[in-house]
């Protein structure tokens, strides 16, 4: 069996409420894989059940040729988790954050302290090892958690919402520090709401929306096979942003009316926006752009990522 | 399960020095304001012993259940609820079983730092009369355990901290001030007799109190370890339920 | 300031409240009956000779005033200070800190009263006290929890963090033990007798003994002028301190 993570028909329901609707997923070794789409959608639930917290209602779950159902522990030592908010201990230091965590592991005291000093020079913290955690900005706090996630020399990290509540400079740290692992063949499984984390990090995903997959590829794949290579967004300064749809027709394959902005998929944007114009349509403002996984996820959802 | 242990014990190097006040100045002060203040106007002694000397067995198993109820309460609560310590410790390879015997176990030695202090300077006080003093400290831990695992169970089955000081208000304090440290039980009415041998500081009270006077508990002593037995084992099962509904779902 | 505290309260806030009430009645059936069934009367400084219960009754009457008006106003005081971030948003209306504080006051005493009027019912029920002194003793209660809790806000103001509590906690607790609450100041050693009745809490003791026993004299009138003293040095010094910490 080549999959590191193997889930069949995977359910997960909290008494009347399904949160994990029967998906079949599988994450290859090295590989960084995704779950993508929306609060609610069911990506949290399902990484417990991968980090082997939270027991599948329904379904297979394999992980490292095992069940969690039965080999929880043993799993788990194979496994790192960066939770979506970290849960530090701010009053220990930087360094006994990372040393007392190994020992939950079993590691040698003198094996944890060595690897502990490694973990900090990879994510940048040196320096801060031996202040407290308190005081740490959100970025630091969390280059520490996904540390302390790698303390054990995992096969499998798991990175709920990584970057989320962080900074846009913090988060390309982050996501520099996640890509360096990625290249050292560490199998990465993160689920996010944010398209362009996705795209930067994952070789493939899954989008999710209630508790189900809905597409299942590359984000590149996705893209081509969901979407139009590019999009004109246009915004208008009338209230109605609907009734300029019907002046629209035949310009795009395809549109989608949001309340504030009208997108038009197509092949060329500039060719599609010097039409616009011909029609004597004149909008506020407009924006020729590639397509992205916003646009899969609009078109399979028929929603927005992030509102 | 040490790894536990070991982790409270370094975080216990970081916070150790406030809790110096409550778990072993508090007691103390208490020894002397009631010991000695008190004491000099209870002329008769209690059962032929000086009120001090009667008192100090009582005062330190006591101790032993304040020690406890700072770690089970508010640490508790918000490790599940603030900090989240305990899911933490569950993404590793740790079982709840781990966990929460890991954090009892630290409140056993932090029972077992107060009592012994306690002994020591209740010994230069001169209020020890038998060698079998020792056997405060088992019997502290064992009051300790008995009164732990129950009150993890209670702060690992709610949300805010307002349950606590009700907790603390309705229980730890009525038990604290009636179970046979300052008075004796006997002239309580027979309802709160009753009530108080049915909470578990009593009988630690009595053991306590037996060791450092040198009286043979006799029989009546076997069956209070039991019954002290039987409350840190049901105090342990239903404080394991509960880890595994918070940390398991 | 005042209505917003009341609206705050829930139910499980109401059984803390209740169990604020309850304990200095614990304290008085655990240490006024019981041990002073061990004890029997005891003479006050001035010769009379009362039960324990009664002498340790107005003793818990003022600690309670005391630790109630404390409890509000430092950690409450505190808690909003640095954490909740309430008075900000109160700063940008033209509300003064003075006037926040007072406002914060104003909540300690009410809660406080209502703890001393219950407690005082119940040592008229148990014959410690006549009800008519106990009219008398519910103003001084008052005045002892404005003073408690005018040093409880200037002591917030100096707060650094939670772990100060400890401190506090221990010095109240040390307060309760020593005050003359449960042994008559007489039974201290010459100097460490001096220090007790300089304490604040010893003052209380004092005026409120004085009254629910009948013993009133002119050193009452000094516990009063010391009470009064005590509240307007830590009310000037909580006001210069939250201006200095609220508006920089």
């Amino acid at each position: 069996m080549s999959s590191l993570i193997h889930a069949r028909g995977l359910v997960k329901r909290f008494g009347s409420f399904t949160a994990v609707d029967g998906i079949d997923v599988d994450v290859r070794p090295g590989e960084a894989f995704g779950f993508l789409g929306p609060n609610g959608a069911g990506k949290s639930s399902t990484m417990r059940m991968i980090g082997c917290v939270s027991p599948p209602t329904e379904g297979v779950l394999e992980i490292l040729g095992m069940d969690p159902r039965r080999d929880g522990p043993a799993i788990r030592a194979r496994l790192g988790v960066c939770p979506q908010l970290d849960n530090l201990d701010v009053e220990l230091t930087v360094r006994e954050n990372l040393t007392t965590y190994a020992r939950f592991f079993g590691i040698p005291r003198a094996v944890a302290r060595a690897r502990a000093a490694e973990l900090l020079d990879f994510v940048q913290l040196t320096e801060r090892a031996d202040s407290q955690v308190e005081p740490l900005s959100g970025g630091m706090k969390r280059r520490l958690t996904i540390a302390r996630a790698l303390v054990n020399e995992p096969d499998i990290v798991l990175l709920d919402e990584p970057t989320t509540g962080l900074d846009p400079q913090a988060r390309h740290l982050v996501w520099e520090r996640l890509f360096r692992l990625k290249q050292q063949g560490v199998t990465l499984v993160l689920t996010t709401h944010y398209m362009d984390e996705a795209e930067q990090l994952c070789d493939r995903l899954v989008v999710m929306d209630g508790g189900r997959i809905v597409a299942q590829d590359s984000p590149r794949a996705l893209i081509e096979r969901y979407s139009t290579r590019e999009v004109v967004e246009l915004r208008f300064t009338a209230d109605d942003q609907g009734s300029y749809a019907e002046k629209l027709s035949g310009i795009a394959e395809r549109f989608e009316v949001l309340p504030d902005r009208i997108l038009l998929y197509v092949a060329d944007g500039d060719d599609a926006l010097a039409e616009v114009h011909r029609r004597e349509l004149s909008p506020a403002s407009a924006l020729v752009r590639r397509s992205s996984l916003e646009d899969v996820f609009l078109h399979l959802t028929g929603r927005t990522l992030v509102d | 399960m040490t790894s536990v242990l070991e982790y409270h014990l370094v975080h216990y190097r970081r916070t150790w020095r406030s809790s110096v006040l409550s778990t072993l100045l508090l007691p103390l002060l208490t020894m002397v304001g009631f010991g000695l203040g008190v004491g000099g106007y209870v002329t008769a002694g209690i059962d032929g012993v000086s009120y001090l000397d009667w008192m100090v067995p009582g005062l330190i198993a006591s101790t032993a259940v304040q020690t406890v109820i700072g770690e089970a309460t508010w640490p508790v609560l918000s490790y599940f609820e603030w900090l989240k310590v305990y899911f933490a410790q569950a993404a590793a390879p740790l079982r709840p079983a781990d966990i929460l015997g890991g954090h009892l176990a630290f409140m056993m030695f932090r029972v077992l730092l107060s009592v012994t202090a306690f002994l020591v300077i209740a010994a230069a006080f001169g209020t020890l009369r038998s060698p079998w003093a020792v056997a405060v400290l088992p019997i502290s831990v064992l009051v300790g355990l008995a009164v732990a695992a129950p009150v993890v169970a209670y702060s690992a089955s709610i949300r805010s901290d307002s349950y606590l000081a009700i907790l603390i208000r309705f229980a730890v304090l009525p038990m604290s001030l009636f179970s046979g440290v300052f008075f004796p039980i006997d002239s309580l009415h027979p309802v709160l007799r009753a009530v108080a041998w049915v909470l578990p500081l009593s009988h630690g009270v009595d053991l306590s109190r037996a060791a450092t006077l040198g009286v043979n508990p006799g029989l009546d002593g076997l069956w209070q370890l039991l019954y002290l037995l039987v409350w840190c084992a049901g105090g342990w099962l239903l404080a394991l339920s509960r880890f595994r509904r918070r940390l398991v779902v | 300031m005042t209505a917003r505290n009341v609206t705050a309260l829930g139910s499980a806030y109401w059984l803390v409240m209740l169990g604020g009430f309850l304990e200095p009645v614990l304290y008085l059936f655990s240490i006024g009956v019981g041990v002073g069934a061990l004890i029997g009367d005891i003479t006050l400084p001035g010769g009379e000779v009362v039960g324990y219960a009664a002498f340790v009754a107005p003793a818990m009457l003022a600690s309670s005033a005391m630790s109630g008006a404390l409890a509000e106003t430092t950690f409450n005081f505190f808690g909003k200070m640095k954490f909740m971030r309430l008075y900000d948003g109160m700063l940008a209306t033209p509300i003064r800190p003075i006037e926040i504080a007072l406002g914060e006051l104003t909540w300690a005493m009410i809660r406080g009263s209502l703890y001393s009027a219950a407690f005082l019912v119940i040592m008229v029920l148990m014959d410690l006290t006549t009800p008519l002194r106990a009219l008398a003793a519910f103003p001084a209660t008052v005045l002892t929890g404005f003073a408690f809790g005018a040093a409880g806000m200037a002591t917030a103001t100096l707060i650094r963090s939670w772990q100060d509590f400890d401190l506090i906690g221990s010095a109240q607790f040390a307060l309760f033990l020593f005050s003359g609450t449960f042994v008559p100041a007489t039974a201290y050693p010459e100097v460490v007798r001096w220090v007790v009745e300089a304490s604040p809490l010893y003052r209380a003791v004092d005026l409120v003994r004085g009254i629910t026993t009948g013993t009133v004299g002119w050193v009452q009138v000094l516990d009063v002028l010391y009470l009064l003293a005590l509240m307007a040095l830590c009310l000037t010094v909580a006001g210069r301190r939250m201006n200095k910490l609220l508006c920089k």
